[in-house]
């Protein structure tokens, strides 16, 4: 059934389809109109016999729902942000436990500077916590993704992210075909879990492991995560064949076939960038773009199959890791190890900065002019007489004070106080 | 107060149990066909007041829910030295994620049984002093204003036992540990911090707090069964004394407790919706000194530089918990 | 379930892990002397029986079965033994002692009610014993005999068997029937007892049997010189007590003295009492603590009226008066004459100065060591002359009904063995359990229960018992109250108590518990929790 919706509204209609047993969560920007319409729907009864925590803390969330996934029961959070990192040591002990909790991200950037617009610095924070990373690039996509998250982790008992953009997704009126209960029953069966706490049957989950097996368990870890790689392209094919649309899998090829140059990319920039694809094809320029639907596993061998034929790639990401680069950059260059082609690290919409059209096209003309260096991390729209303003600064001053507020009296911000 | 009444036997319900009681009137403990839920073989220091305490508990639990029942635990000495790969030493259903999330994880799995139908599948949480009343305090107080059906149990040996005996927020004054020697004019751990978890879960209002030593098994074991015929947030605060921690002789963790309850020291009392509803008095009451003299922790006080001074505050403490909670035998007060 | 590798475990399997490799010192149950065993001169296992009686209903009979082991005459001894397993009781220290006594005389009275009977388990050994006297010990000794499957002869010179049992201790402290049912009950074994058959020539007869035990007591009062007026009238306590036995009603007067401290002088003013004398007053020369009559007949004897005169001798006795001459205790506590007299009226004077044996019947036995009156025997109470055995009041040592029935006891076994030509097995005696062993926090505060007396109007005017027995509740309660000194009583607590699972409890009542040394770290909680100090730790040999 179409119809225009929020995509806050989208997700928590589709992840009630889903009849998770119990949801555990704290809100947090933007996730909250997601976590607010799931307790609607648990008191309304639409989404009938789920048990609704409203825990005291993001560890919380995540720790009732290890509890929950534990005792069998099938178990949702949603968060953002400062929140999932807040999760951080139960993400690690969910997934350790092959716990096949599943959880929306309403990707933000992280703090300080507090920000609650969306880059995903939380989830790329994350990225090794054990958990399967999924990212949306449109509603639609996100109600598709959370169905087949849980279909994903409950076939190998692992716990799943679904990462969508804060605000941009979270809070935009697109329309979106939701699909019906009977649908996404027919394609989700109840949960049989792995292991579970039962006094029939008791196990002791959670032991202590020494050396002697430590590695080993990481390495099952290791396997079990990369079977996902084959386990999601059989279910996002089944997908289609149920619901008559293409939705996940591990990457999306847009017009790469003869592209020397792509842009690689997760999340709803994608369309944008699709936009500006089109409009160099147009032009005659041979360019795609490759978005990555899974990066935790990291679809190594699609991704290298992708940009074989290409001689440069852009990679485009919303996340860096500071005082060494691209994050998603660094997985392509791994992937086409050995590949005659260059790679460019592009950091973009960096806490909610919008990444235009104008922007990546002009980024793209220079990558085709060579005007860019390969070896340096690049950051989209940067002011860079702001920044050299504020180097300059700290090069003089004993104490030049925090560069945020400064470049923020610079630029004349109410906040900055500037107007004192 | 939980003490069962039972005429004419010599040792009344101090003991596990005696060969004259009928069975159901013997403590859980005394039969043969308890759970064990915490079963030999566990790596627990010799004389171990936690391994003591848990068994005790779960034991009691599991006669309760008829075995119907699950455990979470948070990480600490309880947790890793039943667990090491490849044996576990438990003998119900039991889980463990992190150390400060215990509460949380048991709410979950409340939650879980109750969204699964299973209402007759109650839920243990477990913790020591660490993950309850300090890294786990906030899912331990989220779960008692939630009113979870979680019976939440602290064995608290007043300290960090499992990481190498350094203080915590249940850790008395004057007590010397890891990180808190007696060094220079320092008494050992400084009086006026700490807290009272039964106290805080009484501010919950929740259905049911109780606090017991491993001294008093019948009554233990009586609290454990109450605890469970309420639903909802309840909270057990088990004394358990730490032979390794408190530089004791293994034999004597369980007279530790009993000198601790009858110093009044460690009150034993329970609670229900915040108000306090019953106490246990002190028997035979003794000075602070005999409960701090066979502690190696509280050495300083008593050697080449005794600190009578520290002790008669030690004493001011007791004689406070008495006067609050009336712990003087009948017709003594 | 297809659990996950090394997270996920079985549950139990930690016991593959024997911790019992962690220990330095080992839990052992063990067996220590309670201390009223220790004391019962008739050598009773008392926290044995009182183990089967607190348990009630068929306990009772196994109670007075291991008492019928060592003591034929339990309800007699829950009257007239002083109990120094009382003094002994650890219980002492913490309230007040056991009344092991009245325990006793309830199981001792639950038997002669319900007509429980011993046997003779053992083929008869085809040897004869002579036992001379049928007093406590003789009848203690010929049981002892008759059980082991000796024929026993008992020669009594009076009328009756019982001794002192009979003629010495009045029937208001213990009741005939009483002492008729466990008499016969010994005689029941087959024991041939032959009255007014009194043993002059013990040399000669004693190649009739294969070996002898002498219990003639010690019945002959004690004669002090004390001048006396032609009138006075001066009679003996022992000749009172066995003429009231028989029938008598001595003319005494209206106001009697007894001279004497002893246990024979309190039972001689209080028979005073009951014959009708309005005024019955001890004479005595040394101060009350010092006498040697035991406290629970000195305070029955001042409830029944009877006076006392302390630091006093007599020095004249005349008709209806008495000069006494008041006395001082010097630096060791002897008294010394101080000189001064006084006059007390007495229409007569009881003597109650001791007893002595007539020693006569042993002329002519060779070998025989008498010395002070009585005869000398070894730790195997065999008198000098091998084959003749003495015990009771006739050898040295404190005379005692008790004492006499553990003689008895005693010889029976060293008598068993001679005719054997065995060694005895030397007793084991472990080592006591002090007080300090204990962990009395254990035992429920339960005050003693104390006998109740019969009104004191009726003791002045009969002969009915003084001291009534309890009813069975309060038995059961008294029996209970003991702590089971050094000695398991299943408790259950060492089970409870184990941080390791390492005591199992053993199914079957009476089988206890054992360590389960795979998993027992030693940690000692269990010896340290043991109500009874029945745990010891000893080294593990590295």
């Amino acid at each position: 059934m179409r119809s225009q919706v929020e995509g806050s509204q989208a997700v928590a209609r589709a992840v009630t389809l889903c009849r998770p047993q119990v949801i555990a969560a704290y809100p947090i920007s933007p996730q909250t109109h997601i976590v607010e319409s799931l307790s609607d729907r648990v008191r309304t009864g639409e989404l009938a016999g789920c048990e609704y925590l409203m825990v005291e803390s993001e560890f919380g969330a995540l720790s009732a729902c290890i509890g929950a996934s534990g005792a069998g029961a099938r178990a949702y959070t949603a968060t953002s942000s400062q929140g999932l990192l807040f999760m951080a040591e139960a993400l690690f002990n969910a997934s350790g436990l092959g716990l096949p909790i599943v959880m929306t991200l309403a990707n933000r950037a992280i703090g300080a500077p507090i920000n609650i617009w969306n880059d995903h610095s939380d989830s790329m924070a994350m990225r090794d916590s054990g958990w399967i990373q999924l990212f949306a690039e449109s509603n639609q996509e996100a109600v598709d993704l959370h169905v087949q998250a849980f279909r994903l982790a409950e076939s190998l008992s692992v716990p799943v992210m679904v990462c969508m953009d804060g605000f941009v997704l979270t809070h935009a009126f697109e329309e979106v075909d939701l699909p019906t209960q009977e649908q996404v029953d027919a394609f989700l069966p109840p949960l049989v879990p792995q292991q579970l706490l039962d006094p029939d049957d008791p196990v002791t989950i959670g032991a202590m492991v020494g050396p002697e097996a430590f590695t080993e368990v990481k390495y099952l870890m290791h396997v079990k995560q990369m079977a996902a790689l084959d386990e999601l392209p059989v279910i996002a094919a089944e997908f289609r064949a149920a619901f008559g649309r293409s939705s996940g899998g591990l990457v999306k090829p847009y017009r790469t076939d003869d592209a020397e140059t792509v842009v690689v990319a997760l999340g709803s920039v994608l369309g944008t960038i699709e936009d500006v694809v089109d409009t160099m094809r147009d032009e005659g320029h041979c360019v795609g773009a490759l978005g990555i639907t899974c990066f935790r596993p990291w679809p190594a061998a699609e991704v290298r199959e992708a940009l074989a034929h290409a001689t440069r790639v852009v990679v485009v990401e919303r996340a860096f890791a500071v005082g060494a680069g691209g994050i998603v950059g660094q997985n392509v260059r791994d992937a086409t190890r050995g590949l005659p082609l260059e790679a460019y690290d592009v950091v973009a919409g960096l806490g909610g900065r919008p990444v235009t059209r104008a922007s990546l096209r002009r980024l793209l003309d220079d990558v085709l002019a060579e005007r860019l260096d390969p070896t340096a991390l690049h950051f989209l729209d940067l002011d860079h007489a702001l920044v050299q303003r504020e180097l300059e600064r700290s090069r003089h001053g004993h104490r030049p004070g925090p560069h945020a507020e400064n470049m923020l009296r610079a630029l004349g911000t109410v906040a900055s106080g500037a107007y004192e | 107060m939980a003490f069962q009444e039972i005429k004419l036997y010599q040792t009344g319900t101090f003991v596990a149990g005696n060969r004259l009681l009928d069975p159901d009137q013997r403590s859980v403990q005394a039969r043969t066909g308890r759970s064990n839920t915490l079963t030999s073989g566990h790596r627990a220091c010799r004389g171990c007041g936690e391994a003591l305490g848990a068994r005790y508990v779960l034991d009691a639990a599991m006669r309760a829910t008829d075995g119907r029942l699950v455990a979470v635990n948070s990480t600490g000495c309880l947790e890793v030295f039943s667990t090491p790969y490849p044996e576990s030493s438990w003998q119900l259903p039991w889980l463990h994620s992190l150390f400060g999330n215990g509460p949380a994880v048991a709410a979950g799995v409340a939650a879980a049984l109750k969204a699964r139908g299973l209402d007759d599948v109650r839920v243990v949480g477990q913790a020591g002093d660490g993950g309850t009343v300090d890294i786990g305090f906030g899912c331990l107080s989220g779960m008692f204003e939630r009113n979870d059906d979680v019976l939440f149990v602290c064995y608290d040996n007043e300290g960090y036992m499992n990481t190498g005996v350094q203080r915590s927020g249940a850790t008395p004054p004057a007590a010397s540990t890891a990180n808190t020697k007696a060094l220079g004019d320092q008494p050992g751990n400084v009086f006026g911090q700490g807290k009272s978890v039964p106290l805080i879960a009484m501010a919950h209002e929740i259905p049911y707090v109780a606090t017991a030593t491993v001294a008093e098994l019948r009554d233990l074991e009586a609290k454990v069964e109450k605890a469970m015929t309420f639903r909802g947030a309840r909270y057990l605060h088990v004394f358990v004394p730490c032979p390794l921690g408190w530089g004791a002789d293994s034999a004597d963790t369980i007279r530790l407790a009993r000198l601790a309850k009858e110093s009044g020291i460690f009150p034993v009392f329970e609670a229900e919706a915040g108000e306090v509803t019953a106490v246990s008095r002190i028997r035979r009451q003794v000075p602070v000194e005999d409960y701090l003299r066979p502690q190696r922790r509280y050495a300083h006080l008593f050697g080449d530089h005794p600190r009578p001074d520290l002790v008669a505050r030690i004493q001011d403490r007791a004689d406070r918990n008495i006067a609050r909670f009336g712990l003087l035998p009948e017709g003594d007060e | 379930m297809d659990k996950p590798f090394a997270i996920t475990l079985d549950v139990g399997t930690s016991r593959a892990n024997k911790t019992g490799s962690w220990r330095t010192e080992r839990a052992v149950y063990t067996n220590r002397m309670p201390p009223c065993n220790d004391a019962c001169p008739a050598g009773e296992d008392i926290q044995s029986w009182l183990y089967e009686a607190e348990a009630g209903g068929d306990g009772y009979e196994r109670a007075w079965r291991r008492i019928m082991d060592d003591n034929p005459f339990p309800a007699v001894m829950g009257r007239v033994c002083y109990h120094p397993c009382e003094t002994a009781c650890n219980r002492g220290q913490l309230d007040e002692a056991v009344g092991i006594n009245s325990v006793e005389r309830f199981v001792g009275d639950e038997a002669i009610r319900r007509g429980w009977t011993v046997s003779v388990d053992v083929p008869p050994t085809g040897q004869r014993v002579l036992v001379v006297g049928a007093g406590p010990s003789g009848l203690s000794a010929a049981y002892h005999l008759a059980r082991r499957g000796h024929a026993v002869t008992i020669r009594e010179a009076g009328p009756m068997a019982g001794g002192m049992m009979r003629f010495g201790i009045p029937r208001y402290r213990l009741s005939r029937d009483v002492l008729d049912a466990e008499v016969q009950r010994i005689l029941d074994l087959g024991v041939e007892l032959e009255l007014d058959a009194k043993v002059t020539d013990l040399d000669t007869l004693r190649h009739d049997f294969d070996a002898v035990f002498l219990a003639v007591g010690a019945q002959l009062g004690r004669r002090a010189y004390i001048p006396a007026g032609s009138a006075a009238h001066v009679l003996d306590a022992v000749d009172l007590l066995r003429g009231v036995e028989e029938g008598e009603r001595p003319l005494l007067g209206r106001r009697v003295a007894v001279y004497g401290g002893g246990n024979t002088a309190m039972d001689a003013a209080r028979t005073a009492r009951r014959l009708g004398a309005s005024e019955a007053i001890v004479v005595y020369r040394r101060t009350q603590d010092r006498m040697p009559a035991h406290e629970s007949e000195l305070r029955e004897a001042e409830d029944e009226g009877v006076l006392f005169k302390w630091l006093s001798t007599i020095t004249q006795v005349d008709s209806g008066r008495l000069t006494i001459e008041r006395m001082e205790l010097d630096d060791s506590g002897f008294p010394q004459p101080t000189g001064e007299l006084e006059e007390l009226d007495a229409d007569s004077l009881v003597l109650a100065l001791g007893q002595e044996t007539d020693l006569s019947l042993l002329d002519g036995v060779p070998g025989l060591v008498v010395q002070d009156g009585v005869v000398s025997v070894g730790a195997d109470m065999m008198t000098g002359c091998p084959g003749v055995f003495a015990g009771g009041d006739m050898v040295p040592q404190e005379r005692s009904v008790t004492v006499a029935i553990g003689h008895g006891k005693r010889a029976a076994r060293h008598i068993d063995a001679w005719l054997s030509a065995e060694v005895p097995e030397p007793g084991v005696r472990p080592a006591l359990a002090t007080f300090d062993t204990l962990n009395t926090w254990y035992y429920s505060d339960a005050p003693r229960a104390h006998r109740p007396l019969l009104d004191r109007a009726r003791r002045e005017s009969s002969f009915d018992e003084v001291v009534l027995g309890h009813d069975e509740a309060t038995a059961l309660l008294e029996a209970r109250r003991c702590l089971s000194c050094g000695n398991c009583f299943e408790c259950d607590n060492c089970y409870g108590v184990c941080p390791d699972n390492a005591v199992i409890k053993l199914d079957q009542p009476g089988e206890r518990y054992l360590i389960d040394l795979d998993y027992c770290k030693g940690c000692g909680i269990c010896v340290a929790e043991c109500p009874s100090g029945a745990i010891q730790m000893f080294p593990e040999q590295v």
